[in-house]
Order: C-alpha cells, then sequence, then structure tokens
C-alpha cells in the first residue's frame, strides 16, 4: 500500500508562550481531501503553514510522501516545489498580470520555458474561468476571480497535494461559489487536498474526512456526514451548534 | 411640475465655485501686497535691491553661472546614478538574512549609522581636502571626484534607507507565496519583492535627488573651478554684490521645481489608487 501523501505525527508549535498545535497527528491519502474546521485560532492555518515549511514545528515530524520534511537538513525550496498553497488572502502578485502569476514559479523554480508555462496557463485559467483575463492586474480583478488566479497559480506546477488556507473568508458571500466550483474541480480530478476552512458547507461538499481542530488539538475526524450527525466530542457538538446559529452549516 | 433637482443643485455648486475662486483672489493680492509693500517701503530696501537684485549684475554674470550649471548638472547626473545603486546594494546588505552576510549587515547599518549623522559639508571637507592629504598613490585627486565622492557617500546612506523602508513595507505575504510556488529566498526578493519595493519608493527617491541637486553646490568650497556657485560666490566677493548668487539660486530652481512638480504627479493619490 502506498504512504499517504501527507502524514503528520505529533507536531506542536508555539508561538513564544502560545502553544498553537499540541501534538497533531493526521494523514491525508492519495486522491484524499481532508478539511479541517475549528474556531479561529485552533490552529489550522498554522498547520498548513507548518506542512509548506513557512514555519519551523517544535516537535513531531511530518511526511511528505513517506519522506520526512521537517529536518533541518530536507531542502526546504525542493518540498515547496511539491506542494501548492492557497492562501486566504489570496497574496497575488500586484506588480504582475495574471498569466505572469501563474507562470513565475514555473519559469524561475520548474525550468520550464516561457512559452511552454504561457501554454499551460492559459488552458488552466480557461479551466476556472478566467479566459481573457490573462494580461489584467489582480487588482482589477474580484476577489472571487483573484483567488481563482491564486488556485491556478498553486495547482500550476501539479504539485502532489495542494494546501487551502480559508480560501473563502475573505470573499463577499456571492463571490463564494465560483471558488468552491474551482475546489470542486480540482477534486473530481483526484488532486489530493488538505484544506482548513470554518465553512461547514464547504468541508461538508468536498471533503472526504472532516476533523475538527480545538486548541491546537485534532480531537476527532470522520466522514462529514458522521461528524455533522453524531460528533463524538461534547468541543464538536458545541462548536456546531454555534455554526448553526450563525446559519453557517 | 416636479422642480429640476439637479439643475438647482448645479447652480448653487456654481455660485460656490465662483465665491470660492473671488475669496482666494483676494485672500492672495492682500497677503502678497501686504508683504511686498512692507518689504519694498523698509528703510533699507535700496540697499538690499543693489546688494541682491541688481537687474545689470544679474545679465552680466548669467551667462558665465549658466555655463559653469553644466558642471553642475553632470556631478548631479553621475552622483545620482552611483547613489541609486550604492543605496540599493546597501539595503540588500541590511535586509539579507542569511548568516554568512553578517559582516556585510554590521557594515551597511555602521556606515547608514554614520554617515547619515555625518554633516554633508563635513564630509565633504574630510574626503576633499584629507584624501589628496594622504599623499597615497593611485587615490583621486581632483575636488570634483572628491566632492562627487562625498556628496554620494552621503546621499547613498539616505536612499539606503529609503529602500529598505521601501522593502520592510512590502507585506510578508508576497515573500511567502513566492516562497510557496517553488522561488529560493533570494528569487522570492529579486522577482516579487524588490520590483514592489522600488515602485513604492520613487517618491521618496525623488525627494531625496532634490535634495542632492541642490547640494552639488556644497562641493565649491573644495574650490572646484567652474562650478556654477564657486562662479557666483567668486564676483560675488570681487563685486561686493550678492546677484550673482542670485543668479546661480535661479539655475538650481530651474531644476529643482520641476522635479518637485513631478514628484507631486507621481504621488498623487489618483495614481497611488491605480
Amino acid at each position: 500500500m502506498n504512504p499517504p501523501v501527507i502524514e503528520i505525527r505529533g507536531v506542536t508549535k508555539s508561538f513564544g508562550e502560545r502553544e498553537v498545535l499540541r501534538g497533531v497527528d493526521l494523514e491525508v491519502a492519495e486522491h484524499e481531501v481532508v478539511a479541517l474546521i475549528g474556531a479561529s485560532g485552533s490552529g489550522k492555518s498554522t498547520l498548513l503553514r507548518c506542512v509548506d515549511l513557512l514555519e519551523d514545528i517544535d516537535d513531531g515530524d511530518i511526511f511528505l510522501d513517506g519522506e520526512v520534511i521537517t529536518d533541518p537538513s530536507v531542502d526546504t525550496v525542493g518540498t515547496r516545489r511539491k506542494l501548492g498553497v492557497v492562501f486566504q488572502a489570496y497574496n497575488l502578485f500586484p506588480h504582475l498580470n495574471v498569466i505572469e502569476n501563474v507562470t513565475l514559479g514555473r519559469i524561475r523554480a520548474g525550468g520550464v520555458s516561457r512559452a511552454e508555462a504561457e501554454e499551460q496557463a492559459v488552458s488552466l485559467l480557461a479551466r476556472f474561468g478566467l479566459d481573457g483575463r490573462e494580461k489584467d492586474r489582480p487588482d482589477n480583478l474580484s476577489g472571487g476571480q483573484q483567488q481563482r488566479v491564486a488556485i491556478a497559480r498553486a495547482f500550476a506546477a501539479r504539485p502532489r497535494a495542494m494546501l487551502l488556507d480559508e480560501v473563502t473568508s475573505a470573499l463577499d458571500p456571492e463571490l463564494v461559489g465560483e471558488v468552491l466550483r474551482a475546489v470542486r474541480d480540482l477534486r473530481s480530478e483526484g488532486v489530493t487536498m488538505l484544506i482548513a476552512t470554518h465553512e461547514m458547507g464547504f468541508a461538508k461538499e468536498v471533503a472526504d474526512r472532516v476533523g475538527f481542530l480545538h486548541e491546537g488539538r485534532l480531537l476527532e475526524i470522520s466522514p462529514p456526514a458522521e461528524l455533522l450527525e453524531s460528533p463524538a466530542e461534547p468541543e464538536t457538538k458545541k462548536f456546531l451548534r454555534r455554526l448553526l446559529e450563525a446559519g453557517r452549516a | 411640475m416636479p422642480r429640476n433637482r439637479r439643475a438647482e443643485r448645479e447652480a448653487v455648486r456654481r455660485a460656490r465655485a465662483r465665491r470660492g475662486a473671488a475669496i482666494a483672489a483676494v485672500s492672495t493680492i492682500v497677503v502678497l501686497g501686504g508683504l511686498g509693500t512692507l518689504v519694498v517701503t523698509s528703510p533699507g530696501w535700496d540697499e538690499v535691491q543693489q546688494r541682491f537684485f541688481d537687474a545689470d549684475a544679474f545679465a552680466a554674470i548669467f551667462p558665465d553661472v549658466l555655463e559653469a550649471f553644466w558642471l553642475d548638472v553632470r556631478i548631479f547626473m553621475v552622483v545620482e546614478a552611483i547613489v541609486l545603486v550604492l543605496g540599493l546594494l546597501v539595503a540588500m546588505a541590511r535586509t539579507a538574512k542569511s548568516p554568512a552576510f553578517f559582516p556585510l549587515r554590521m557594515l551597511a547599518v555602521v556606515y547608514t549609522d554614520v554617515f547619515r549623522g555625518v554633516p554633508t559639508i563635513l564630509l565633504i571637507y574630510l574626503i576633499g581636502f584629507g584624501i589628496p592629504a594622504l599623499a597615497l598613490e593611485g587615490l583621486p585627486t581632483d575636488p570634483v571626484v572628491l566632492g562627487g565622492i562625498a556628496l554620494a557617500l552621503s546621499y547613498g546612506a539616505y536612499v539606503a534607507e529609503v529602500y529598505r523602508a521601501g522593502l520592510r513595507s512590502i507585506h510578508p505575504g508576497q515573500r511567502e507565496a513566492a516562497l510557496s510556488v517553488g522561488l529560493t529566498e533570494n528569487q522570492a526578493l529579486r522577482h516579487v519583492v524588490l520590483p514592489q519595493a522600488v515602485r513604492r519608493v520613487g517618491p521618496p527617491l525623488l525627494n531625496d535627488f532634490i535634495a542632492l541637486q541642490k547640494d552639488v553646490a556644497l562641493i565649491s568650497i573644495l574650490g572646484v573651478a567652474g562650478e556654477a556657485f564657486r562662479v557666483a560666490q567668486i564676483e560675488a566677493q570681487s563685486s561686493f554684490n550678492y546677484t550673482p548668487l542670485l543668479a546661480a539660486a535661479f539655475l538650481y530652481l530651474c531644476i529643482t521645481i520641476p522635479l518637485a512638480r513631478l514628484l507631486d504627479w507621481w504621488d498623487a493619490p489618483e495614481r497611488a489608487r491605480g
């Protein structure tokens, strides 16, 4: 049997006195989509940032395709090239146009020719409904369009896994749908994904399993229907009830 | 019958604009006229006018000062080019994270601290007279070159800080996004952070250019022959009349005022939004 694409073992992380992750274990299998839910500050985003090596973990290990990536001796740049990240605030490069945003990494890090990178980018952008937008500056796009460009940018190198950090949280409600469609599109292609969200509807729709993070611990993880209907932990129940009351489940 | 609200509003706005223009005109005439009258009717005005604003003396010296000014412009342009590169290198040395760059970082900190803190005129004396006094082979002795070096070192320190502020103003998410698409730290700096920082610091850089342009006159203290301020100074000293200095000042303004308007245009809010 293949090893999981992402394997997180006993990971802890503190910022100064504040313990953000208190020993998290999690596996994401090939073609699997795992969503992490939990309140702000529960550690979801930090966990994703640790996987992309944007934060150094304190204890534990993270493996990518069975190989440890969190040892100080491991080549961080090479590891990041196998992962695609989409940030909550898009973080598009404002001085570059849409297609340059998508091709920068392919050309500079992937060693692909400009012509080839552009050809791939054009078809990828079209797939996310952004045809004709190639020469636009990010500023001239709506939030939903910007986030779809960010998804195309992260996916351009066909990473082993996509890490999606609250990709709909900065969007106006009417723009959420178009970004969800892009994520569903990736899912239908069998892309392995680890998603942080507090949008239960999103988690329910795209995830094979949903994990509940609370104060830096993964309290439970199960298929979305199961977690929604019969959460085992009282904290999960409380969180889901609050979501329901806020009309977001 | 519905009233034409749009026409009414426009009429009110027009009336308000007319009244505003009238008030501005009157207050300008009163203030400037008052100040002008005060100066011109002052007991010593005739003396001052002869010493500083002598039209004949101005006309007589202006061609010489204008010719000398060309040297100022050339010094300015060469020093400016050096400052732009030097400042960027120092700023990058200060922001470099790798421990291998520690000595470089230290050096950059000391450089910006010392050279910004020392009066430019002292630096010009120190380099302009100190370096030739060392009597070492191979060092420049031309006062234009030495003065240029002193100005470049002084302004390089200011401009380095401008660049550094620009680099720091770029959101850390930009660097992270660059790393996340597989770029190295150096590539992230070169292709993502630096291009944005340089765009952002245009206006403050232009501000330093304006200051540099007029500080070129400081190298006259090294006795640079043929420099505009020096030419005016010699004439002023021999004729006991300051008008030649005003001729030089006029020429400096001819460069600095257009630069200032360019700066305003660059810094305008509607451009910042675009």
